[in-house]
């Protein structure tokens, strides 16, 4: 086995990426994600890569829609406001049908905020992709190896399903070093998809990239082209992880960063005798609707926990269809809940939503 | 494909005016005395005579001229609006075997796309710009644009373009002459055949420039819009003549093809 | 086993390279770990703490309410985090910057004049050194023949010069808790 190296989520994503083969990558500098864009000049050209820095995230995004209208492996990375400009952008490639990569490394919001970890884009990163009837597919890892192993992987589903594959990360996960194993750097797949752009060579027929299509059933054909391919996605690429009791009084439903607070507070729960199960969905779209519906029926409540004031929690009542309780506790603008804070909330079912809005610990600030 | 529906050359007969290869035959959907279709046509005879056409990529923006994928016989990419310079900057860097060009209206360029075609410049990037400039936004009706001459009617100019309503036009050639890493930079029109024959040959300049690696290349063309300038066809080329032409000089700004070929030669 | 780190100080006072230090030791004697980092915008000066939290399993959180152990490198960082830590906890505090009276007595407090021992050294920008040796010779999590290797591999190679007085203040760290007992 390799060895392992300790690495930061920033840098485990830009170095995802080159070991997975992308080759091109389109940036513009924002906190808490700039060692991504740091990495990618360094060390793309080492291995016959494009870095281009944009003047804006809108630019590099349409940078990345002409490099993915090649067929190459392209990717942008950002932080929520830099992701707001980059919708446009991604519902024309949605709309192209191309596929591309795209990191966000969450920060506090709206507006500039501040450039804490928070995961409040969850609505911006699963329903958004700018206008239209698109989406992302949405994948939230929970340790710098798994956003390694994941920004990597994304490529291959992006292209599998022609369609931009964002990874929902955070602030915390952007700046902490973990062990991480890295895998040699592979080559991308040789030649180009046959949809892909370059001059119609050698009397092939001539392709064109386009999102417009005044026809409207025609319209309605290509969309419904698309919402097809997610749902092969929502068959083929659910992921989840549990940990916990086998048979709990209580489902907590986390994702990303706010999963691990609750990995350990589900430990110190379960040491305090209460019955309790984390499941942490990795594909945020496709969503695992069925594991959390089929917990519904068997715990007394769900107690979903996130960096946001109730986002996540639409997919999980969405999932559970009333049949039972769904409660929130949720942080926000960079501040984060504490494993113990979130062991209490378990315990004695105490903080609700309006106790979680007064101050606790800092997680402000920069990071690295 | 092209040649069975045109005069197939013989022996007896030399054709001397063909249907451009680089052009479909997708019929142009632009109004009558609208200069779309001779900028089309040039830009296709330029690919032709180049012998480029099976590596080209043109990039249609959002406008009157949204179609171009339709109508140049290329591989094409539709561009979200204004975005062109970033599209053919993604395409050039990842395949700069291809020659691409992006073909964009005043609204798209000058207004909204302003910062894609500076920085383009300013990176060097390796394509091709031809820039249609009517001084007006014309698949939206009739606004004003960045463009728009001072005192210009337009649906949202309705007495005239005002400093303090509208602001001062914006001369786009005049702003990218001063950057470094543009090769090729001219501004034309086609409001008669030796303009036509002079605007044919700064195209081909440019897209020379993008062959011979040299840096960005632009050409504009100030076109006519009789539609929403409110006039006859002729009346629209005479406005050319008399109004656009004083705000928008023609002129040759840059050509480092001649600094390329003097200093080889 | 969980063992939680938590260091805090002033910008500039080497939190962030002892903590990532201690992180790279544990990750080589074989055991899981995150270093979860958070400071002041500021470029230059502002605040520094990190968090490093090592496990023989999965680490789980990053974040940790209530530390089991703190380095704590100044004045403010005392006032700021000593009341956080688990009763029973470890703290290892400069008092050299933040001296010798705390309102804590249900934890083990470790006092040591980090500047002076650090001066004594031969640089004063070896006290997160000295503090670092003062909580490996308190804690035993990993050794301080760890750390050394740590330093080699954490610290540039163009800076390897610095090396040699470094491991001297790990090693006058962990002699003061020694000698202290």
């Amino acid at each position: 086995m390799s060895e392992r190296k300790l690495i930061n989520g920033n840098e485990a994503t830009a170095e995802g990426a080159i070991a997975a083969g992308c080759r091109y990558f389109f940036g513009y500098p924002i906190t808490p994600q700039n060692k991504i864009p740091e990495y990618m000049s360094e060390h793309l050209p080492d291995v016959g890569g494009v870095y281009v820095q944009a003047e804006s995230e809108v630019a590099a995004i349409n940078m990345v829609y002409g490099a993915a209208s090649t067929g190459a492996w392209a990717m942008t990375t950002s932080s929520s406001p830099g992701i707001s400009l980059m919708q446009e952008g991604l519902s024309y490639m949605i709309g192209s049908e191309l596929p591309c990569v795209v990191v966000n490394m969450v920060r506090g919001g709206p507006g500039l905020g501040n450039i804490g970890p928070a995961q409040s884009d969850y609505w911006l990163a699963t329903r958004g992709a700018g206008h239209g009837d698109g989406r992302c597919l949405t994948f939230a890892p929970f340790s710098v190896q798994e956003l390694y192993d994941l920004v990597g992987e994304a490529f291959t589903i992006a292209q599998r399903y022609r369609n931009p594959v964002m990874i929902l990360a955070d602030a915390i996960l952007a700046s902490m070093r973990e062990p991480c194993r890295l895998h040699e750097r592979r080559d991308p797949p040789p030649g180009q998809p046959e949809w892909a752009v370059g001059g119609p060579r050698d009397g092939r027929p001539r392709n064109i990239i386009n999102s417009l299509y005044v026809d409207l059933a025609e319209e309605e054909q290509v969309n419904l082209r698309i919402a097809r391919r997610y749902e092969e996605a929502a068959q083929q690429e659910i992921r989840f992880v549990e940990y916990g009791a086998d048979e709990p009084q209580i489902l907590i439903c986390a994702y990303g960063i706010a999963s691990r607070i609750c990995q350990t507070a589900v430990q110190q729960a379960m040491q305090a005798g209460v019955s309790v199960r984390l499941i942490r969905p990795i594909s945020l779209f496709p969503f695992p609707e069925e594991a959390i519906r089929q917990w519904a029926e068997r715990v007394e409540k769900i107690l979903v926990v996130e960096l946001s004031l109730g986002q996540f929690i639409e997919d999980v009542r969405l999932a559970v269809e009333g049949r039972c309780p769904v409660e929130l506790m949720g942080r926000t603008g960079g501040m984060v809940m504490t494993p113990e804070e979130v062991t209490d909330r378990i315990v004695d079912g105490r903080g609700r939503l309006n106790e979680c809005l007064t101050p606790g610990p800092s997680a402000a600030g920069r990071g690295e | 494909m092209n040649q069975s529906m045109h005069q197939t050359p013989t022996d007896q007969v030399k054709p001397v005016y063909t249907y451009p290869d680089s052009l479909t035959e997708v019929p142009l959907r632009y109004c009558p005395g609208c200069t779309h279709g001779i900028a089309h046509r040039l830009v296709a005879e330029v690919i032709d005579e180049l012998g480029v056409r099976e590596r080209t990529v043109a990039i249609a923006p959002v406008g009157c001229s949204v179609y171009a994928y339709e109508y140049f016989n290329t591989d094409a990419v539709q561009a979200a609006h204004g975005r062109g310079p970033a599209v053919a900057t993604g395409i050039k860097r990842t395949r700069p075997d291809t020659i691409v060009f992006t073909y964009q209206g005043d609204g798209d360029l000058a207004s909204i796309g302003l910062a894609e075609v500076i920085h383009a410049a300013a990176r060097a990037e390796n394509f091709t710009v031809i820039f249609v400039n009517n001084a007006v936004f014309g698949m939206t009706q009739g606004q004003m644009a960045p463009t728009t001459l001072m005192g210009q009617k337009t649906t949202t100019t309705p007495r005239g373009r005002t400093i303090e309503q509208g602001g001062h036009p914006l001369n786009i050639c005049e702003l990218l002459a001063q950057i470094p890493g543009v090769a090729y930079l001219a501004r034309e029109t086609m409001i008669a055949p030796k303009y036509v024959m002079r605007a044919k040959r700064s195209i081909k300049k440019a897209f020379q420039a993008q062959m011979q690696e040299l840096g960005f290349s632009l050409v504009e063309l100030v076109s006519s819009c009789p539609t929403w300038w409110r006039m006859k066809p002729l009346e629209a080329f005479a406005h050319i003549e008399e109004k656009m032409l004083v705000q928008y000089p023609l002129e040759v700004f840059v050509d480092k093809l001649k600094e390329a070929n003097d200093s080889s030669g | 086993m969980r063992e939680e780190v938590y260091m805090a100080g002033m910008g500039g006072q080497g939190v962030l390279l002892a903590s990532q230090i201690l992180a790279q030791a544990a990750m080589s004697a074989g055991l899981e770990v995150s270093w979860f980092p958070l400071y002041s915008p500021e470029v230059r000066g502002g605040w520094a703490t990190c968090t490093v939290v090592v496990a023989d399993g999965e680490v789980g959180s990053p974040v940790v309410g209530h530390p089991a152990a703190m380095i704590l490198m100044d004045k403010i960082a005392v006032e700021n985090h000593l009341g956080k830590i688990r009763p029973e906890g470890l703290a290892i505090v400069n008092s050299s910057l933040a001296g010798e009276e705390f309102d804590r007595d249900d934890v083990r407090i470790i006092a040591i004049p980090a500047n002076d021992v650090a001066t004594e050294v031969g640089s004063e920008r070896t006290v997160n050194m000295v503090l670092l040796g003062a909580y490996v010779a308190s804690a035993e999590l990993v050794t301080l023949a760890d750390i050394e290797q740590a330093l080699r591999e954490v610290i540039p190679e163009r800076h390897h010069s610095f090396i040699p007085i470094n491991v001297a203040a790990l090693q006058r760290g962990a002699q003061y808790v020694t000698n202290h007992r």
